[in-house]
């Protein structure tokens, strides 16, 4: 490599500061996080399944941190199965429950997660039946169309508690009243939902939740099933006594243990997050509203995470604007990313009713616990040329 | 700050120094992958866009993918198998360097803040001391020249665009990525259009108009006479010789493609012979076309030496190309350049030979 390429800028920021309004993608993991998983990597490096001492330390790490999980969602420890995250939680669930002659009907929605969308494929293409729900143009389900979809052989409902693309929250415990009713079992994937909204789980009667410590400040690699006493339940990976004999391997102790750290800060700051990431969320919104002409907002205003917008910026490609913004030093999402990086129109979107010019035209902010209103008003300043330039408008 | 320039990056070797070169001349390089030929059961390119990735990080530069899927099937990609269910023998990478390298990626390039776009091809751009206009030139490397692909830019799209290895040729190209330690170095030379991977045309032409197709038809020669059966008209090309399953005393080549009828027409060597050319869509590298007949050595197909001629430009964008001497194989669908020397004068779209 010759000098004079060596020189150039180093990759990742290229001297831009960064504001990351990415969190519904993955969030940095909170200093308390790492603190956690390097003293579990340093003490707890032993065997949780291990008699001796050693074994010991790793077991009281994991069981702490299943203590903090159990206590995030309002459920027991005992009912708290860790995973490698919620797309293993949602494969082994859907597998488990809905894959062994339990009843061959599901009940889903047309905005769920592909964890949850393709495995539900792949049962339907085994021979299950599958009704997806679909949802209104503000992204919600009717919980009367949820109720009419149910039937006596109706193995599992599947519901995204809330979505990752458009934030948008569903009306959850009126449908677990609706389902619990019929005497029906609910899966709710939380991903999006836990630490950005309450879930409390004596309250709402799901039989199964998945979710994932890196949405949430905590480690990749590491989440949780909660599958309530006496739910029928399988074991999708096999190999071990671990996790109680629903999920085989040896524990990632460290992973654990951070996303133990991640669920106590939720726990506790949970009403100051709300509070002030809608603040955020907000300026956001009504300065884009002042400041970029045609925009609309994805999804319900109403109903839908403190952290995360969706906008639709009319005849813009949004995919221009997401790198453009990326130059400038602002990490934002649109649709769905393939493996190459480049960006099909969202499924989400297209499901509420946009067009696949809207989807395209259409970008997720997400904020979190480093964004700032100083960050906010940066964005807000660069928006209105960006846009332009992403419609084709000025631009060099 | 130093001037910012999107470079679309395919993957290759080519493209790669293209980036590696702006970069040591002290531009500031977004690289781009152009996301085109994706179907539903391979969802990228994975393999190019990631070595062009990788290629992006050794030279420390921003790399982005961009999705253009839908419309390259719509806009090359069907048009593609279109003109061969017509008869034609189409060149998808002049409408691929049109649309998508020389306008997508330009709209893409100033929504980044990027005045221009650069690309790995061979061929020379310079400003003509004589007019100050912007001249297009054959690349320096005989062998590897595709200004023949360039021809139908519209002026407006030369002036920005960059052909960093105009003046290279492909052997210092390869050192160049060699010395650089790139990834693609030493990946072997793609002559395939890029969404013909293995050269079957057919089954291409097939998979994407699978309800066009024209089916089975007659074999004839210049006569009328039928000599034959065929298995549809796209499986041929002008001046193709294997393929025809005919026994004859002299060696047939198809003459022509008769689309309306689905007859394929063979003769031998001296008829596949041209003394003209009927051009459409015809257009200048100055945007304006001349008012009289020009003398210029016209390239009928990419691989060809050009022969003199001249280009009388008529009424609708079409003119007349009258060859020195008899021309094989003039082929509907490919495209008929002018060049005077080594400078691009323009060129048009082969509508037929001309006797």
């Amino acid at each position: 490599m010759s000098p004079r390429l060596a020189a150039n800028p180093t990759p990742r920021t290229f001297g831009a500061v960064r504001i990351y309004l990415d969190h519904n993608a993955t969030t940095p993991p909170r200093a308390e996080v790492v603190e956690a998983m390097l003293r579990a990597l340093r003490e707890g490096w032993g065997n949780p399944s291990s008699v001796h001492a050693e074994g010991a330390a790793a077991r009281a790490c994991v069981e702490r941190a299943r203590g903090e999980v159990a206590a995030l969602l309002g459920a027991r420890p005992g009912e708290v199965v860790f995973t490698a995250g919620a797309t293993e939680a949602n494969n082994a669930l859907l597998c488990s429950v809905a894959g062994r002659g339990r009843g061959r009907h599901l009940v889903t929605t047309s905005v769920e997660h592909p964890s949850v969308r393709e495995p539900t494929a792949a049962l339907a293409a085994e021979g299950c039946e599958v009704s997806t729900l679909p949802v209104d143009a503000e992204g919600l389900v009717d919980p009367d169309a949820l109720e009419a979809a149910l039937r006596p052989d109706t193995a599992l409902v599947s519901v995204l508690w809330a979505n990752n693309e458009t934030g948008v929250v569903q009306p959850l415990p009126e449908i677990a009243e609706r389902v619990k009713a019929k005497g029906l079992l609910l899966h709710v994937d939380a991903t999006q939902a836990l630490g950005k909204h309450p879930v409390d789980l004596r309250r709402v009667p799901v039989d199964y939740l998945a979710c994932s410590a890196h949405k949430m400040n905590g480690p990749k690699g590491v989440g949780a099933l909660f599958v309530r006493e006496g739910a029928p339940f399988e074991p999708w990976l096999r190999g071990g006594a671990q996790e109680r004999g629903r999920r085989g391997g040896t524990e990632d102790v460290a992973g654990i243990a951070g996303f133990g750290a991640a669920c106590r800060l939720a726990r506790d700051e949970l009403a100051g997050r709300i509070e002030r990431w809608s603040g955020l969320r907000d300026r956001l919104w009504d300065g884009i509203q002042a400041k970029v002409p045609r925009v609309r907002r994805n999804g319900s205003a109403r109903r839908v995470l403190c952290n995360t917008l969706n906008v639709e910026f009319e005849g813009a490609d949004g995919e221009a604007l997401l790198q453009a913004l990326d130059l400038e030093g602002v990490a934002v999402s649109s649709g769905a990313a393939c493996h190459s990086g480049s960006i099909s129109p969202s499924a989400v979107l297209l499901a509420m009713g946009r067009t696949p010019e809207q989807a395209r035209a259409s970008l997720r902010f997400s904020v979190g616990h480093d964004v700032n209103g100083p960050q906010i008003d940066r964005v807000l300043a660069l928006l209105p040329d960006l846009v332009a330039r992403a419609r084709g408008v000025g631009g060099p | 700050m130093s001037e910012r320039v999107v470079v679309g990056m395919s993957g290759g070797v080519d493209s790669s120094v293209a980036a590696a070169l702006l970069v040591e001349q002290g531009f500031e390089v977004i690289g781009v992958t152009m996301h085109l030929a994706g179907s539903a059961s391979r969802c990228c390119s994975l393999d190019d866009a990631d070595d062009a990735r990788r290629v992006a990080e050794a030279l420390g530069i921003r790399f982005y993918v961009a999705n253009y899927t839908d419309r390259f099937r719509e806009e090359v990609m069907l048009p593609f198998a279109d003109a061969y269910l017509a008869g034609r023998t189409p060149i998808p990478c002049v409408a691929c360097n049109r649309r998508f390298k020389f306008q997508r990626l330009v709209e893409r390039a100033r929504a980044l803040g990027a005045a221009g776009v650069a690309t790995g091809h061979y061929a020379r751009l310079e400003t003509d001391p004589a007019t100050g206009r912007r001249r297009l030139r054959r690349g320096a490397d005989p062998g590897k020249d595709q200004s023949y692909f360039l021809f139908d830019l519209e002026p407006a799209q030369l002036a920005r665009a960059r052909f960093p290895l105009g003046a290279l040729r492909k052997d210092e190209v390869r050192a160049r990525a060699r010395a650089l330690g790139l990834a693609t170095a030493e990946k072997p030379e793609s002559q395939e259009i890029c969404f013909v991977p293995d050269g079957d045309y057919a089954a291409v032409v097939e998979s994407l108009r699978p309800d066009a197709l024209p089916g089975e038809g007659e074999i004839v020669d210049t006569a009328g006479r039928g000599l034959g059966r065929h298995a549809g008209i796209h499986r041929f090309t002008v001046g193709q010789r294997r393929g025809l399953g005919l026994a004859a005393p002299r060696p047939l080549y198809v003459t022509r493609l008769d689309a309306g009828a689905n007859r394929v027409v063979v003769g031998e060597a001296e008829e596949l012979l041209a003394a003209g050319a009927a051009l459409e869509r015809v257009s200048f590298v100055t945007g304006e076309a001349p008012g009289e007949p020009i003398a210029a050595r016209v390239q009928v197909r990419y691989r060809d030496a050009g022969t003199p001629a001249s280009v009388e430009p008529l009424p609708g964008g079409r003119a007349r190309v009258r060859f020195e001497r008899p021309v094989r194989a003039v082929t509907p669908g490919q495209a008929a350049v002018f060049y005077d020397g080594d400078v691009v004068l323009g060129g048009g779209w082969i509508a037929g030979a001309i006797a």
